[in-house]
């Protein structure tokens, strides 16, 4: 359905991607900037697909040190006990809360995971310009773009239980090394996903069109 | 306003090219409340919203008071074993600093205080100016600011990560929510609602443009500006 479609990338027009104003630059390679709010014009995203490579794979090796080292440990009078996101699910789990520890489970594994997934797919299907199912790949990069900023929510879960629970000598709670590679899980896959250009997945089957160099 | 600007004008207004797909479309006259989708991909290319930036000036207006009600308020008290604590949100910042986690404690200060801040304040601001249009151009430097921060700003995530910590900590102190928490409620409620009544194409016609040569060279129609004539 697609082969056909009028594209601005055929006609020579570039639209802005903060304002959405659509201009004719004189070289649609070398379009410069926008006249109405001054944003450089793109025609696709400079090296969209090996920047979000990049930056999932960066995330993908955070990943590891995010679920393997502590990122809580509680002191106690008589005991240290070290947390990391796996077991303090579990141990949400345990103590009743299985509606809450269902939401911890999907914001910081599933989704984290998922995305690197889905942004994974994404990129394979551009590069062999497939052309199946682009509709399910432009819906499923919305729903990556939507859901990614919820994966923080363990790190604000670890921000307010370390501040509230500072009762020395009896029991106080210190954050963990894990805790900052999983931020940056997050954070690296939420870049990754503005940086992605959804347009590649429409324009992957026509060869002139696939202009991606800086 | 001169004559003879309205040559591009339907260009400029009605056509666009869908942001997710670059498809070009033509936007419908769109009846109150109605959404324009891109027929190839999906993506939501325009709507219409009656009053939009009225509204959301009004919504912004009540968030800017209750944040600062969230952040200055403690958002919970903790007792145990004859001992208090509570926490305010930058509390929590705070803390984390002062264990060792600097880079931590300056991502959930960006994505709790800063970001969200910057889209209250920024949006004030957007909306003040584009009252009286054309708005100055740096309006569009702060939309473009807007848009870049949005995904940044997490106070609803916030929330939902305090309910999860209150709970953990229920079973080992008595904890009480307090009212920067429920500020926090409203608070999300009211960026939710100034995110849905916003609509940024309103706002973008109704400012200067960076290049002024090319904005009269693209003959802006004064249709463009609502207040003179209608469209």
């Amino acid at each position: 359905m697609s082969t056909g479609a009028m594209t601005g990338i055929k006609l020579g027009l570039v639209s802005c991607e903060d304002c959405g104003l659509l201009t004719r630059p004189a070289d649609v390679h070398e379009p410069g900037y926008c006249p109405r709010c001054g944003e450089e014009l793109v025609l696709r995203r400079h090296n969209a697909i090996q920047r979000t490579w990049a930056l999932i794979i960066a995330a993908a090796v955070c990943y590891i040190p995010a679920n393997l080292m502590p990122v809580m440990i509680t002191n106690t009078v008589t005991s240290v006990e070290v947390d990391t996101i796996i077991s303090g699910t579990v141990l949400l789990y345990m103590t009743g809360s299985w509606h809450l520890a269902l939401i911890v489970l999907i914001a910081s594994v599933m989704i984290p995971l998922a995305k690197l997934a889905a942004l994974a797919y994404l990129l394979v299907a551009v590069q062999r310009r497939s052309s199946g199912d682009r509709y399910d790949r432009a819906r499923l990069y919305r729903l990556v773009k939507f859901v990614g900023r919820w994966s923080m929510l363990d790190v604000f879960v670890i921000t307010f239980t370390v501040a509230l629970i500072q009762l020395k000598p009896l029991m106080s709670i210190k954050p963990g090394a894990g805790v900052l590679f999983f931020a940056a899980v997050v954070v690296l896959t939420m870049i990754a996903a503005e940086t992605f250009d959804p347009r590649l997945i429409w324009d992957s089957n026509s060869k002139e069109d696939k202009n991606d160099g800086p | 306003m001169q004559a003879g600007r309205k040559r591009m004008s339907s260009l400029i207004e009605k056509i666009i090219a869908c942001p997710d797909c670059d498809l070009l479309q033509h936007i419908p006259a769109l009846p109150p409340g109605g959404r324009a989708r891109c027929p190839r991909c999906g993506c939501t290319t325009a709507s219409s919203k009656p009053g939009s930036l009225d509204r959301t000036l009004a919504l912004t207006v009540a968030a800017a008071v209750v944040f600062v009600i969230a952040n200055v308020e403690p958002l919970m008290g903790l007792s145990a074993v004859g001992r208090q604590s509570s926490t305010t949100i930058l509390g929590g910042v705070l803390e984390m600093w002062m264990q060792g986690h600097e880079i931590t404690a300056m991502l959930v200060a960006f994505c709790i205080i800063v970001a969200p801040a910057v889209h209250i304040t920024f949006m004030l601001s957007v909306l003040l100016a584009v009252r009286q249009p054309p708005a100055p151009s740096w309006a569009g430097t702060l939309m473009r600011v807007l848009a870049f921060n949005q995904p940044w700003a997490m106070v609803e995530v916030m929330l939902l990560g305090i309910l999860v910590a209150l709970v953990k900590i229920a079973d080992l102190a008595t904890v009480s929510p307090g009212i920067g928490m429920f500020a926090a409620g409203v608070l999300i409620s009211l960026i939710a609602a100034m995110t849905v009544s916003f609509n940024a194409h309103e706002a973008w016609i109704r400012i200067r443009w960076a290049d002024e040569e090319m904005m009269r060279s693209a003959a802006v129609p004064d249709s463009l500006y609502p207040g003179r004539t209608g469209p």
